[in-house]
């Protein structure tokens, strides 16, 4: 079943009898050529490439929930390659080139909106910084350009320019940059990665991994032993919890992370705009709500929902921001449980133990790393071999002293 | 979330700073056998239990007391607070 424009007329006439399930929900097989652990978007997009760009179809994603439970479906959309690191920036600037073909690619409106990002500064200093960050995103051939304060006062009236402790005196800009459809993404990987033979198999979590020999053989689940030649694990907030089942302590912490969103308005805001002075960033949704988020609330958390404080804190950095903010009415929180790494930033490898293989560590940022994460995943499931934009997500660079601290704060997960 | 801070009863949390687990205060000997590797694993790796978690908070607006707070990480029960000092003293005898 292909989406056109024309099938959407004709459905229409015909009082949209003929839309079928995007998915199948097949019985497991006794085994599989990949077992896909985590069925987020990482691992869905790890299936799809699989299947799409590798060839390899025999494979199964295996999901506790239903599809789409977890972060996948809990984020702030934002999508951005504007990373300063060289282990990072060429990764995300992949990833936001199969955004832009991400549509086409998998014959699903996932709403991928080219809207823009605006970081914003507040001292000569910050805006040094944010200058060099936009040259490292031109040598990864990304966009990026200064904003000079009135061409902000253009872009967005609406900020408060003169706020006393943070005045704006200008921002980074990202035009490619933007927003998609959250659940639409995994939607769109899973009925893609279905149609090209990959079983998605929904309630069904992963309890154990089979070994022989140092070697991975399968996984054990709460529907049964499900053999595996190789098993890649993309559970995100879970990773400590899967990965302990294998004997392995991770370099990672789960934090809890809040996001908010409005009542429907009308359009007010043109892009996304990030101030991280203040610990706030928005977006506007195609539904009008306003979505926004700020900073994790600190400690470990596996609990999916956090405390008032940092609501407090969020709001108050809007109120900072754009004081029209107060005019709206909030219709939702909620919280979603991040892979905080040591360094802030992920991980994609191979374990000690042959055939496992580990996609984690993507702390608040891992929807838009989405595609390339499953682009990279893939690569190194399907070669044993490391994609080139994912080369310096190893385990072992915190042993080797190579950590990737885009923020330089160290080993502290709450702060990254 | 309040804190029964052992000296001054039940605090905000809000007074607090997060560090982590309380395993951070057994720092490994520099000059033992293996220190590099046993550095290693001191300063990146975590348990990262759902559950029950022993960690540190920082009494930063208060009587700058470190305590090892007990904590679910799945409800965020608290279920308990001594001062760090203590915990290791106590480790000590
Ligand atoms: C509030 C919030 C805002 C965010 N905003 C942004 C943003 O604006 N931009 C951005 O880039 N990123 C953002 N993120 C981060 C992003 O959502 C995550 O990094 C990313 O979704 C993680 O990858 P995933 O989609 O595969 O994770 P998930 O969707 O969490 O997938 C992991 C899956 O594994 C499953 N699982 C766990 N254990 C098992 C088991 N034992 N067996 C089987 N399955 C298991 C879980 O049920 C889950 O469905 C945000 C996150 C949150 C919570």
């Amino acid at each position: 079943m292909t989406f056109s424009g024309l099938r959407v007329v004709k459905e229409a006439l015909t009082g949209h009898k003929g839309w079928k399930p995007l998915w199948r929900n097949p019985e497991p097989k006794p085994s599989y050529d990949v077992v896909v652990v985590g069925g987020g978007g990482h691992g869905l997009a790890t299936a799809y490439t699989l299947a799409a760009t590798y060839g390899i179809t025999n494979v199964a994603v295996l999901e506790k929930g239903w599809l789409g439970s977890g972060n996948i479906g809990r984020n702030t959309t934002i999508i951005r390659s504007n990373y300063l690191l060289p282990g990072n920036q060429p990764f995300y600037e992949f990833s936001m080139k199969l955004w832009e073909r991400q549509e086409q690619d998998l014959n699903f409106n996932s709403m991928v909106s080219q809207r823009g990002i605006i970081n914003l500064f507040h001292t000569d200093g910050q805006r040094d910084a944010y200058r060099r960050r936009g040259n490292a995103m031109h040598l990864s051939g990304a966009d990026g350009r200064l904003l000079t304060r009135e061409e902000l006062r253009e872009k967005v009236p609406f900020l408060n320019f003169d706020n006393a402790r943070f005045p704006i005196k200008g921002g980074l800009m990202q035009s490619r940059a933007g927003t998609a459809r959250h659940d639409g993404v995994a939607w769109g990987y899973a009925r893609a990665a279905d149609m090209r033979g990959v079983d998605i198999i929904q309630n069904c979590e992963v309890t154990g991994f089979r070994m022989e020999g140092g070697r991975v053989t399968g996984v054990e689940t709460t529907r049964g032993t499900i053999g595996a030649g190789k098993v890649g694990v993309a559970v995100a907030g879970s990773s400590s919890r899967v990965m302990a089942m294998a004997g392995m302590r991770l370099p990672i912490e789960s934090h809890v992370l809040q996001a908010f969103v409005s009542e429907g308005l009308k359009p007010t805001i043109p892009g996304v705009v990030t101030f991280g002075a203040g610990h706030f960033y928005v977006s506007q949704s195609d539904k009008g709500g306003l979505v926004f988020g700020g900073d994790l609330d600190g400690y470990n958390s596996y609990a999916q929902r956090g405390g008032l404080p940092t609501v407090e804190d969020v709001i108050e950095g809007g109120m900072a921001l754009m004081p029209m903010i107060g005019r709206a009415r909030l219709l939702r929180s909620w919280g979603g449980i991040m892979d905080m790494s040591m360094d802030g930033s992920p991980i994609i490898d191979r374990t000690h133990i042959d055939g496992l293989y580990f996609n984690g560590g993507w702390c608040y940022g891992g929807f838009k790393a989405t595609p390339a994460s499953g682009y990279a995943f893939a690569h190194l499931l399907a070669t044993d071999t490391p994609h080139e934009t994912a080369r310096a997500y190893r385990f072992d660079r915190f042993t080797r002293g190579h950590v990737i601290d885009e923020k330089g704060v160290g080993a502290q997960p709450n702060l990254h | 979330m309040l804190i029964p801070h052992p000296l001054l009863g039940a605090r905000d949390a809000q007074e607090f700073t997060y560090l982590g687990d309380a395993s951070l205060m057994d720092r490994p000997d520099p000059n033992g056998p293996e220190a590099e590797a046993a550095f290693c694993d001191y300063v990146f790796l975590r348990d990262n239990p759902a559950g029950v978690h022993r960690e540190l908070w920082f009494h930063e607006q208060g009587d700058r007391s470190w305590l090892v707070v007990t904590r679910d990480t799945v409800t965020h029960e608290i279920l308990g607070a001594e001062l760090a000092r203590d915990v290791k003293r106590g480790a000590q005898t």
